[in-house]
């Protein structure tokens, strides 16, 4: 018998379909699968009453002849998505135990198409992180292994969604990006992971960490699974008030495998110094694989692309700083006071029990950067730069139909490394940043691996709301790049 | 008119400029569906926004938005177009964000004017610097347990309009006009109820001291008061505060005071040193708010006629006083009752009554307008006894505290209570002739030169008749008879 847990979505959904199997075959073998895989720690909680249950009622509403865009598809959820009556904790502390009485609209999206969810996977904490080891419930394992056998990150933040999906633990996942959490932990763990364009998804229900750059996306096995699932979450939310009121088009429809006139970018400021050679050659593949399809490949010059960084480690943590001042063991969630105590010791109390170092050290920034007399100098500097970066694209978009890159600078790296220099952790983001910053679209797939065996990602970049070009070109380098390879004790 | 304290070193004056925020009328809150009703069970009109759970972002009410945009053309003030919602952060317990949502550098409205009537008729023009739009925090309750404090986020999130005055203010009367007539305005507006001791309507007090046409002095707010006398009196006790500490040779430094009105005095509550940085930064869960010039001329054909234009319209139309339509426009339902009594008579003679003798009855009482027990219809049929001679006026006055009293209709009254005026010429000459006769000498005197005397004859008369001649008849015929 197949192996359901080593299905695409694409094929689980025929496989439904054709009643090869149901919605609770399918969820009962990635029960154990997640049972078997514990040792990654991709899954902060495990719902698998919650699963069947949901699969009881896919498979009935499919005997009904009634089947959704993902009908009886069993998903991790990030746990950053709010969920009703399960737990949701952004993978802190501060949140344990909080049980929302609400459901966020992506996962309201989801299920209403008919997924099933098998938990909550882990992250860093607050989505704040690009190795997963901030989160307060343990670091996540990436399911692959160097050829040392060293133990190495799945990359992050939405490291225990790419490490359920690579480790077969998971169809698909849900992830967010703020500055590259869905890509660099897809490229990490060698799957496929889409950013939407800024406003394609609702954020209502997800816990905030930098509202202007958040956006929800699948996290998936190929580029057909992301325009699946993408298709399944998107759409206009009058309760999101950034969410922008587009038309949903058919995403898979895209995939039609012919790039053939496309124009392709390629932005010479993204060869940055000290760029390992691999990461070149993975890039130059990536271009003749297009050229070879029809595209035409041509230079681009983004030119504020250096100062993008700096930027969103403004941006980013001065919203946060705001975003996370909520957490004040008030109303929800851990809350720390001793007898006597008055309100502010009972704010400093809980909140410095509550939140990772990581955290503490973004609001610390943040706070920074948004205080009298420093406004003008990082806050409101960054939200100018930021405008360059965006007209940066906006003129690369003006001759090009999409933008090729690396997703990360490396391969996934040792659990421990890089862990007492933030700032070479925060190097992580420099390719997946810009185009979060500009709220464009990117598509991180699998084309190659590095000299220790580790899946490397390639990101297509695209024009706001135009996932479609992004997906058809993805498509495309997919079936080019042929990437078969599967992590140890994966190989199907 | 100007108002100086005479320090021990010479004359000062006082600038002040007032913030006054204005609870929005309004179904729902500024960025939740939870509703706006006052007086309900503490947490019971708290949304998932209102509450600040994770994940929950706010969506403007356009409905705030229109009543915002109300008040500013009600103001005379710049719309702005485009504005934008910024955080201001800060932790406390009824803040459930642990930021305010409120606007910063753009607000919804720009600069704008209030007139304001002075009690000796005079106006005075007073700038407004803006008006913005901001989320009310909640309600924080120290009485509801020895240990700890009680949060009620009911008003969490309901819209405010702050509305900032220039430093135009020189007087405590002058700040009295101001709250009076703004107070007016959003009234007859429908934004604001305006009612200060439920706290839909609040003021803070920026006040400093300077000689007279000097610099601007160094400024201490004064947060939160709650009516319009205590400001006026806040501000006088402030000032003066202010001058014994400059001319005692101290230093005023801008702080947040608070104003004492049982002690009467102001008190500091937080120096600029302990000030919060409120790291105010755009709402990035907000577009900017656009709207165009269409939604704002929608907005402007609902406005009523305002004070202003009432009172020009009653100085114009009715040949009222300044004073007289400032009195009447002060609110709605009170220049609403002059109208109906005014309609199709005299505009004087019922601005008289209206301020007069009814607004001086229902002082007594203690009732608004809407509750009279005279309607604005039985008094203007008084005034039509009046005028057609049915009555006297200094009968009228006898009738119109039996209608305060009973409510009846004038003309009831006057026919139960047999008032109607003599005009027949032969029961009142008959009167005359009997005083005439009873006071020979007197009448003499007045031959002789003494005209006084005829007011003499006339109230006996008057009073013969249980003051139910006509003055005027009476007057003539008398004067006819004696000197005729």
């Amino acid at each position: 018998m197949t192996d359901l847990t080593n299905l695409t979505l694409a094929e689980a959904r025929d496989g439904l379909a054709k009643g090869d199997y149901t919605s609770v075959e399918l969820t009962e073998a990635h029960i154990k699968s997640m049972e078997a895989h514990r040792n990654l720690n991709a899954y902060i909680i495990e719902t698998p009453g919650k699963a069947i249950e949901m699969a009881k009622a896919s498979d009935a509403k499919r005997a009904k002849g009634d089947a959704g865009k993902m009908e009886g598809l069993p998903i991790a959820i990030k746990d950053l998505f709010c969920t009703e009556g399960v737990q949701t904790t952004a993978a802190s502390h501060i949140l344990e135990g909080f049980k929302p009485e609400y459901e966020s609209t992506v996962t309201t999206n989801l299920f209403n198409n008919g997924a099933v969810m098998l938990g909550k996977a882990n992250l860093d904490e607050f989505a704040m992180g690009s190795s997963n080891t901030s989160s307060y419930y343990g670091n996540v394992i990436n399911p692959w292994k160097g050829k040392d056998g060293k133990d190495l990150v799945p990359g992050g933040s939405s490291g225990g969604s790419a490490a359920a999906v690579a480790a077969g633990m998971a169809l698909a996942a849900t992830g967010t990006d703020t500055g590259g959490s869905i890509r660099q932990p897809a490229s990490y763990c060698g799957i496929v992971g889409l950013k939407p364009t800024y406003g394609r998804c609702s954020r209502w229900g997800i816990v905030a960490f930098a509202s202007s750059l958040d956006q929800a996306g699948p996290m998936t096995r190929t580029v057909r699974d992301a325009a699946i699932m993408l298709g399944a979450m998107a759409g206009h939310d009058a309760k999101d008030s950034t969410s922008a009121p587009v038309a949903v088009p058919d995403f898979e429809a895209a995939l039609t495998g012919d790039i053939r006139g496309m124009k392709i970018g390629i932005p010479k400021e993204y060869r940055v110094d000290n760029m390992p050679e691999e990461i070149n050659k993975l890039w130059d593949n990536g271009i003749a694989m297009l050229r070879d399809a029809g595209a035409e490949v041509v230079d681009v010059t983004l030119p504020h692309t250096k100062y993008a960084l700096g930027t969103y480690y403004i941006v980013a943590p001065a919203e946060a700083s705001s975003n996370l001042a909520r957490y004040d063991g008030l109303r929800y969630g851990q809350r720390v006071m001793d007898e006597g105590d008055s309100l502010d010791d009972m704010y400093m109390k809980s909140r410095a029990a509550g939140f990772g170092k990581e955290v503490q050290r973004r609001i610390m920034i943040g706070t920074y950067v948004l205080s009298a007399g420093y406004y003008d100098a990082y806050y409101n500097k960054a939200l100018k730069v930021r405008r360059r970066i965006y007209e940066d694209f906006a003129t690369a978009f003006g001759t090009v139909d999409a933008i090729l890159a690396p997703t990360a600078p490396s391969a996934a790296f040792a659990i421990g490394e890089n862990e007492d220099d933030p700032v070479k952790m925060y190097l992580n983001d420099v390719f997946t940043v810009p185009a979060s910053l500009a709220g464009l679209p990117g598509l991180s797939l699998p084309t190659g691996l590095s000299s220790e065996g580790l899946p490397l990602g390639l990101q297509l970049i695209g024009k706001p709301f135009d996932e479609e070009t992004v997906l058809r070109v993805g498509g495309v380098l997919e079936t080019a790049a042929n990437f078969t390879a599967k992590p140890a004790g994966q190989e199907g | 008119m100007t108002y100086i304290i005479e320090g021990s070193t010479g004359p000062w004056e006082i600038v002040v400029g007032l913030e006054v925020h204005c609870q929005v009328v309004s179904k729902s809150k500024l960025f939740s569906g939870a509703s706006t009703t006052f007086g309900n069970d503490p947490n019971t009109n708290v949304s998932l926004v209102d509450a600040a759970m994770p994940g929950m972002l706010p969506v403007i009410n356009e409905e705030c938005v229109r009543q915002a945009v109300k008040t500013g053309l009600g103001l005379k003030a710049k719309i702005n177009l485009e504005s934008v919602f910024a955080r201001k952060n800060y932790f406390y317990a009824d803040l459930p964000q642990g930021y305010q949502i409120s606007q910063f550098d753009k607000p919804i409205v720009g600069e704008g004017t209030i007139i304001l009537d002075m009690p000796d008729g005079s106006t005075k023009s007073v700038g407004i610097e803006r008006l913005h739009l901001e989320q009310d925090a909640g309600k924080s309750m120290h009485d509801q347990d020895p240990k700890y404090s009680h949060i009620d986020l009911n008003r969490s999130g309901v819209a405010l309009m702050e509305i900032v005055s220039m430093p135009d203010i020189r007087t405590p009367e002058e700040a009295g006009a101001y709250l009076t007539k703004l107070r007016a305005i959003v009234r007859y507006l429908g934004t604001c109820d305006g009612n200060m001791n439920e706290g839909s309507m609040r003021c803070d007090a920026n006040v400093s001291v300077r000689r007279p046409g000097a610099e601007f002095g160094t400024r201490c707010e004064i947060k939160n008061v709650n009516s319009i006398r205590y400001v006026m009196q806040a501000i006088e006790i402030e000032a003066k505060r202010q001058v014994e500490v400059i001319e005692a040779g101290g230093e005023i430094v801008q702080e947040t005071r608070l104003y004492d009105p049982r002690l009467g005095e102001t008190r500091s509550m937080r120096s600029k040193e302990m000030a919060h940085d409120y790291r105010y930064f755009p709402d990035p869960d907000l577009l900017p708010l656009v709207f165009d010039q269409a939604f704002v001329s929608e907005i402007e054909k609902t406005l009523p006629e305002l004070p202003d234009e009432k009172k020009a319209r009653f100085m114009r139309e009715n040949g009222l006083s300044a004073y007289d339509a400032g009195v009447l426009v002060a609110d709605q339902e009170k220049a609403a009752y002059y109208e109906v009594v005014a309609k199709g008579r005299d505009g004087k003679l019922a601005a008289n009554w209206v301020i007069t003798n009814l607004f001086g009855a229902l002082n007594k009482l203690e009732v608004p307008v809407t509750e009279s027990p005279v309607t604005a219809e039985n008094l203007g049929k008084l005034l039509d006894l009046i005028s057609d001679d049915t009555i006297s006026g200094r009968i009228a006055k006898d009738v119109f505290e039996i209608m305060i009293e009973t409510g009846n209709d004038p003309e009831k009254i006057v026919e139960e209570k047999g008032l109607k005026q003599i005009t027949d010429t032969g029961a009142i000459e008959t009167a005359i002739d009997e005083v005439i006769a009873a006071n020979p000498d007197k009448v003499q005197e007045i031959r002789d030169g003494k005209d006084r005397m005829l007011g003499w004859f006339v109230g006996q008369v008057m009073k013969s008749t249980g003051g139910k001649a006509n003055p005027g008849m009476v007057n003539k015929m008398l004067r006819d008879k004696i000197l005729g």
